[in-house]
């Protein structure tokens, strides 16, 4: 195959070539999204905004954690029992004082990673693969979950509950600053969402730089190929902890929020598979594919972003609630096809194998 | 004498059924003062629940054994039990099992034809089983009973034996000769290892790994048909429950989770020893919290104790 | 004294030795060649060396101090660079990624891409690859390409010793030439290169010294052209070897067994005749990367949407898959490529292994026919002198000549009428080599017509009663009888006259291919112009 002369349109082609999946996702989106705002009743209104945000966060964040795992070639099924247990806890702890506060949210976002390193030590040290591992794992943290909560309920601060579910308005309101919000510059933020703002500042702050250090790029390496990987002496094991650690971490994220929108602890455990299954499913529509070494978070979160759109499109088209899992099944089903695609073009099938 | 690498797990899972067994008879000695767990009218009642995983399982390993994993389980056995008390009759039976040889078909299409990854394939299928399901029955329990015959095979003992159980018994009879005695089934074992070997070898790999999907949907389609029978009808998220103990205890069974090698004994072994766990932690009445800490810790101990997964390099 | 020193050496892996108290030095500033058979230990050899492996007995000493290396990246540290067979670049990540792979360039702890960018494109410049767009993923360029990155990484390592197994096995000529003046080149910088090869033609051009491993020993060490080929021959085998070849004899044309007219596939197969008769050994040569391998793989069913026509024994037949190839109305076999990974299960035994193809017909009905699978076993082993240990053994616990002879006998025991060979004897010792060549004529003369690709102009030689030599996906010459020398093969295999033609044409039009670097293998000495 011929290969691009160097410049700057070849190197455009080649960035764009690189990227149709993570663009297709965005666009598709776009096209939900906006599907959706103009046939809502009270379509691109704040309060719609802030709405969608809020359900989407979660699963965007256990979409994210799912990310790690798959790039090295795996799969956690354990990210929908981190993040309830981390909910169960966040219902424990977040309240009392600011300072207990702040400990309580530390404290979480610790758990999450926890349950991440153990998650990677079993991997790593138990040499035992990564979706049966996981599979054990969730059943303890689950089981934790419910030592924790037997039953639903919990304690968390109204004020940071409201705050984290609405916009930013509302946060320098509850909590004093830029004149409660009023003051001149602050207006063009106000009223963005904060889980957007959230969403954003993890992507920007704990994605990007962790797949530009030396550890993420041998987390691709890992999944694009392991023996070269090791032979080029890359820290294969401390790439793999770090993968599932985050990947934990975002668990807990997400379980963190879960109980400042819900201000309740649950540990539900159809729930947790659901959000589980649901983060596959966000990953292979962001573009990351199964086989490990192509994709990335942000595709992910535009993965989970699209399957949240679906359901509120089916919410204000009223379809019968009856036949809601039946679309969704027959939409996932869809646009996991998509990748059939490539069955058709191949020409010589030794390609299928990779 | 060595112990071949493929029959370590078979020898550790058999000692810990044991392990199992010892605990539970010494917590039902100290408190009630009889070794309830090893009565063998209460082993054969607990294997008889036993069966409807037992089959479930055997079609899992088929789909393990080929690199590949049916996540449509659940509502491939909640769908056949629906349609079969559904239509009643002297067809309930094979419209089970026509259910779960129809998710089957279209499984192996997606996987074989489409070359979708089966995890995410099958996750797909489920969902639209499910979807469809809720349409049809309204997202109540339908109230049509099971047939006679279906609760017959799932009830009714045979000389102090539980036709359930020798229903199991029939299903792992025709696995083994499946897997070991016919060409067939050797192809399964080829096209998990290196696909492409078994590919260029003139292997027929679309078509094996439909029949295997297709296997793995009809006993799944049987089991959901007996639970019926079992329960005297079918209810929602019926098969909720099956789906990880299956791919666990296939796995403990000493079955490679990424294909090519296991043998069927021990699936059987697996699937024995979590129903086994399962009836000692109902009889220490322990609350579910625990019983999950329990199950997953079980898992990870059985999988350290197999030393699975060799270094990347030798 | 010697840069690298390697004394008293020990390495066995279960009951197999390796490396038997080997002595070995290489000097600075010169290329030295190591040769042996497969088995002989030159593998293990240099691994002990790149810190792949640590000896069980022995010293490795740099400069006189006794060095020890736990990983691979302590022995790239130390200045010891190899670069292996298996090529150790990541397919999903671009080429400044993988250059830099291992210590990249830094900036606030994160990898500075625009630093990682530059030093590719300077290490591409010094391996005259300046075509190469450092942010390509490795996946999308082309084998020869890959190659080149993967040297150029090895450069970028500064290494005082340079490896190379068998590295130049996937280049195009025009990239031989190019790797050999740049080892000129580095050699007169004062570097130690090592190289593997299994031809003879590219250590005559490029090696000072040589070294001869035999059976995990180390034989003896000469300057370049103390020794004859046929004595290096005979250092590696330890014994004489009278003719490679089993002769040919006079062909009677018995009909034809296959033929193909106008086959074409997908713009890298065009317009494709050829016939093969029964018992005849036809040849396919050219540079490599022309189309041979995609040839073959159409012919067993493997490409889609192919155009034009093929025969079996008189009757048009489509080749859908290679359930139909192998099939009883066609009788087609195929020796693939790569036999670890399209040859064998290496998990499965060697009995499973030989048997996959044959099932059916060893089968009553549904069932398997138990001791008729082991009689076949038994037949194939005894048929292809397999070296076994028990015919339930892992078939990855042989050797390599061992598990393509098990890949043979497993298609032998389909009985097909037409075998296809894609580079049998690849990384193959000699001895078994033999035993393949001699294997091929017995089967011809039984009437089974054979289509071989070899990429040694010798085996085409030997072997072939005809030659076809391809280029750029066409068949350009027919070879006959005493036509079939070096000479005629390589003249038609870089096929000058279109040569010229093209290279005025790429002049006019800005778009150059891949091909186009075929033109400067005209002066290159290897009697292999390919691969």
């Amino acid at each position: 195959m011929s290969h691009a002369k160097r410049g700057f349109a070849a190197d455009l082609r080649i960035r764009l070539a690189q990227n149709t999946a993570l663009l297709t996702v965005i666009a598709v989106f776009v096209l939900f999204y906006g599907f959706y705002n103009a046939n809502h009743p009270r379509g691109f209104t704040t309060a719609v905004y802030i709405q969608n945000a809020n359900e989407v966060f979660a699963l965007a964040m256990v979409a994210m954690a799912q990310t790690l795992p798959v790039l090295l070639g795996g799969l956690d099924l354990s990210v929908g029992a981190i993040m309830t247990l981390v909910n169960c806890l966040a219902s424990l702890v977040l309240n009392g004082s600011p300072v207990q506060i702040a400990l309580g949210v530390l404290l979480c976002m610790a758990t999450g990673a926890a349950c991440g390193l153990v998650n990677g030590c079993v991997v790593v040290y138990g040499r035992i693969q990564p979706i049966i591992a996981t599979l054990a794992t969730g059943a303890v943290f689950l089981g934790l979950a419910l030592f924790l909560r037997p039953s639903p309920g919990g304690d968390v601060d109204g004020d940071l509950s409201w705050a984290a579910t609405n916009d930013l308005f509302e946060i320098a309101a509850t909590y004093g600053f830029a004149d409660d919000g009023e003051a001149a510059w602050f207006q063009p933020i106000a009223n963005v969402p904060v889980p957007l703002v959230l969403l954003v500042v993890v992507a920007l702050f704990v994605w990007l730089p962790f797949a530009r250090s030396v550890t993420g790029r041998t987390v691709y390496a890992i999944g694009s190929g392991e023996g070269a990987a090791y032979m080029s002496g890359l820290p294969i094991d401390r790439a793999r902890l770090a993968a599932f650690t985050l990947g934990g971490f975002f668990a807990g994220l997400g379980g963190l929020y879960l109980a400042l929108q819900t201000s309740s602890g649950n540990a539900d455990i159809p729930q947790a598979g659901a959000y589980t299954l649901n983060s596959i499913a966000a990953v292979v529509i962001g573009g990351t594919s199964l086989l490990g070494g192509v994709g990335s978070a942000i595709g992910s979160i535009f993965g989970a972003l699209v399957l949240r759109t679906i359901s509120f499109n089916f919410r204000i088209f009223e379809i019968d609630p009856l036949l809601q899992p039946l679309f969704e099944g027959v939409v996932l089903l869809a646009a996991v096809s998509l990748g059939a695609i490539r069955v058709l073009r191949v020409k010589n099938t030794l390609d299928l194998f990779r | 004498m060595r112990l071949k690498e493929e029959d370590r797990p078979i020898l550790y899972s058999s000692l810990f059924i044991v392990v199992i067994l010892a605990v539970g008879t010494a917590y039902t000695m100290s408190t009630q003062g009889r070794a309830t767990l090893l009565a063998p009218a209460y082993l054969l009642q607990q294997l008889q629940v036993g069966a409807f995983l037992g089959i479930v399982a055997a079609g899992m390993m088929l789909v393990i054994l080929l690199g590949h994993i049916d996540l449509s389980v659940p509502w491939t056995i909640a769908s056949a039990a629906m349609m079969a008390t559904a239509v009643g009759g002297a067809w309930a039976i094979p419209v089970g099992l026509g259910v779960g040889l129809l998710v089957g078909l279209v499984n192996g299409f997606g996987v074989a034809y489409l070359r979708i990854p089966s995890m995410i394939f099958t996750l797909g299928t489920n969902a639209v089983l499910r979807g469809i399901m809720v349409a049809h029955t309204g997202g109540f329990a339908p109230q049509t009973k099971a047939t006679p015959l279906m609760q017959y095979l799932a009830v009714a003992k045979v000389g102090g034996i539980p036709v359930a159980l020798l229903v199991w018994a029939a299903v792992s009879v025709a696995v083994v000769v499946f897997l070991n005695r016919t060409a067939t089934g050797k192809h399964v074992f080829a096209i998990g290892n290196t696909e492409t070997s078994a590919y260029l070898s003139g292997i027929p790999t679309r078509r094996v790994i439909v029949t295997a999907f297709c296997l793995c949907g009809m006993l799944a389609g049987l089991s959901g048909t007996l639970l019926a029978g079992y329960s005297t009808k079918a209810y929602q998220g019926m098969g909720d429950a099956y789906l990880l103990p299956a791919i666990a205890a296939v796995v403990i069974g000493g079955t490679h989770i990424l294909g090519g090698r296991g043998r069927y004994l021990g699936t059987l072994i697996g699937v024995t020893l979590i129903v086994l766990l399962n009836s000692v932690l109902s009889i220490m009445q322990m609350p579910e919290a625990g019983r999950q800490v329990i199950y997953g810790s079980v898992i990870i101990l059985m999988l350290l104790v197999y030393g699975r997964g060799g270094r990347v390099m030798q | 004294m010697p840069h690298l020193q390697l004394v008293g050496i020990t390495k066995r892996y279960g009951g197999v030795t390796a490396l038997d108290d080997v002595d070995f030095a290489c000097e600075l500033g010169s290329v030295h060649a190591v040769l042996g058979e497969n088995g002989a230990g030159k593998s293990t050899l240099i691994k002990t060396m790149a810190g792949v492996v640590r000896p069980d007995a022995g010293q490795i000493l740099l400069d006189g101090k006794p060095v020890s290396f736990a990983t691979p990246a302590q022995a790239n540290a130390a200045g010891i660079v190899c670069i292996f067979q298996e090529l150790s670049l990541l397919p999903d990540l671009s080429v400044a990624d993988n250059i830099s792979i291992a210590a990249p360039p830094r900036r606030f702890g994160l990898i500075d891409r625009h630093a990682q960018r530059r030093r590719a494109e300077e290490l591409l410049a010094r391996i005259r690859c300046e075509d190469v767009n450092p942010l390509s993923r490795i996946r999308d360029l082309s084998l020869s390409r890959r190659q080149m990155v993967e040297i150029a990484k090895a450069l970028g390592q500064d290494p005082s010793v340079l490896i190379l197994d068998e590295a130049t096995s996937a280049l195009t000529a025009a990239d031989v030439d190019n790797v050999f003046d740049i080892l000129r080149l580095l050699r007169d910088d004062g570097i130690a290169i090592l190289t593997i090869s299994h031809r003879m033609h590219e250590i005559e051009a490029v090696a000072d010294r040589c070294s001869v491993f035999r059976n995990g020993r180390h034989i003896d060490s000469f300057d370049q052209g103390a020794r004859s080929a046929d004595e290096i021959v005979r250092m590696m085998i330890g014994r004489d070897i009278e003719a490679h070849f089993p002769a040919k004899r006079e062909r009677v044309d018995t009909g034809t067994a296959l033929e193909a007219r106008g086959f074409g596939w997908a713009g890298r197969l065009h317009d494709i005749d050829l016939r093969i008769g029964k018992g005849e050994i036809l040849g396919l040569g050219g540079l490599d990367g022309q189309g041979q391998k995609e040839l073959l793989l159409g012919l067993f069913g493997v490409l889609k949407n192919t155009v034009g026509e093929v025969t079996v024994d008189g009757e048009v037949v489509r080749l859908d898959s290679p359930v139909a190839a192998k099939g009883d109305a066609l009788g087609i076999a195929l020796i693939p490529e790569d036999r670890k990974t399209e040859g064998l299960m290496l998990p499965m035994s060697i009995a499973d292994n030989l048997t996959i193809a044959s099932l059916a017909r060893l089968s009553n009905g549904p069932f398997i026919d138990g001791a008729a699978l082991e009689r076949a076993v038994a037949d194939g082993i005894a048929r292809m002198h397999i070296k076994v240990g028990s015919p339930d053994d892992p078939v990855a616990t042989l050797s390599g000549g061992n598990q393509q002879k098990v890949v043979i006998a497993k298609w032998l025991m389909t009985e097909p009428r037409i075998i296809l060979l894609n580079d049998p004897t690849r990384g193959i010792d000699v001895g078994t080599k033999q035993e393949i060549y001699a294997l091929l004529r017995t089967l011809a003369e039984a009437g089974t017509a054979i289509l071989y690709y070899s990429t040694d102009y010798e085996e085409l030689i030997g072997c072939c009663d005809r030659v076809l030599v391809m280029y750029d996906g066409r068949v350009i010459r027919e070879l006959t009888g005493d036509d079939i020398d070096e000479h005629e093969i390589i003249a038609s295999s870089l096929n000058a006259d279109a040569i010229a033609d093209a290279i005025a044409d790429a002049v006019a039009d800005a778009d150059t291919t891949a091909h186009g670097p075929a033109a400067t293998a005209g002066d290159g000495p290897a009697r292999r112009a390919g691969t």
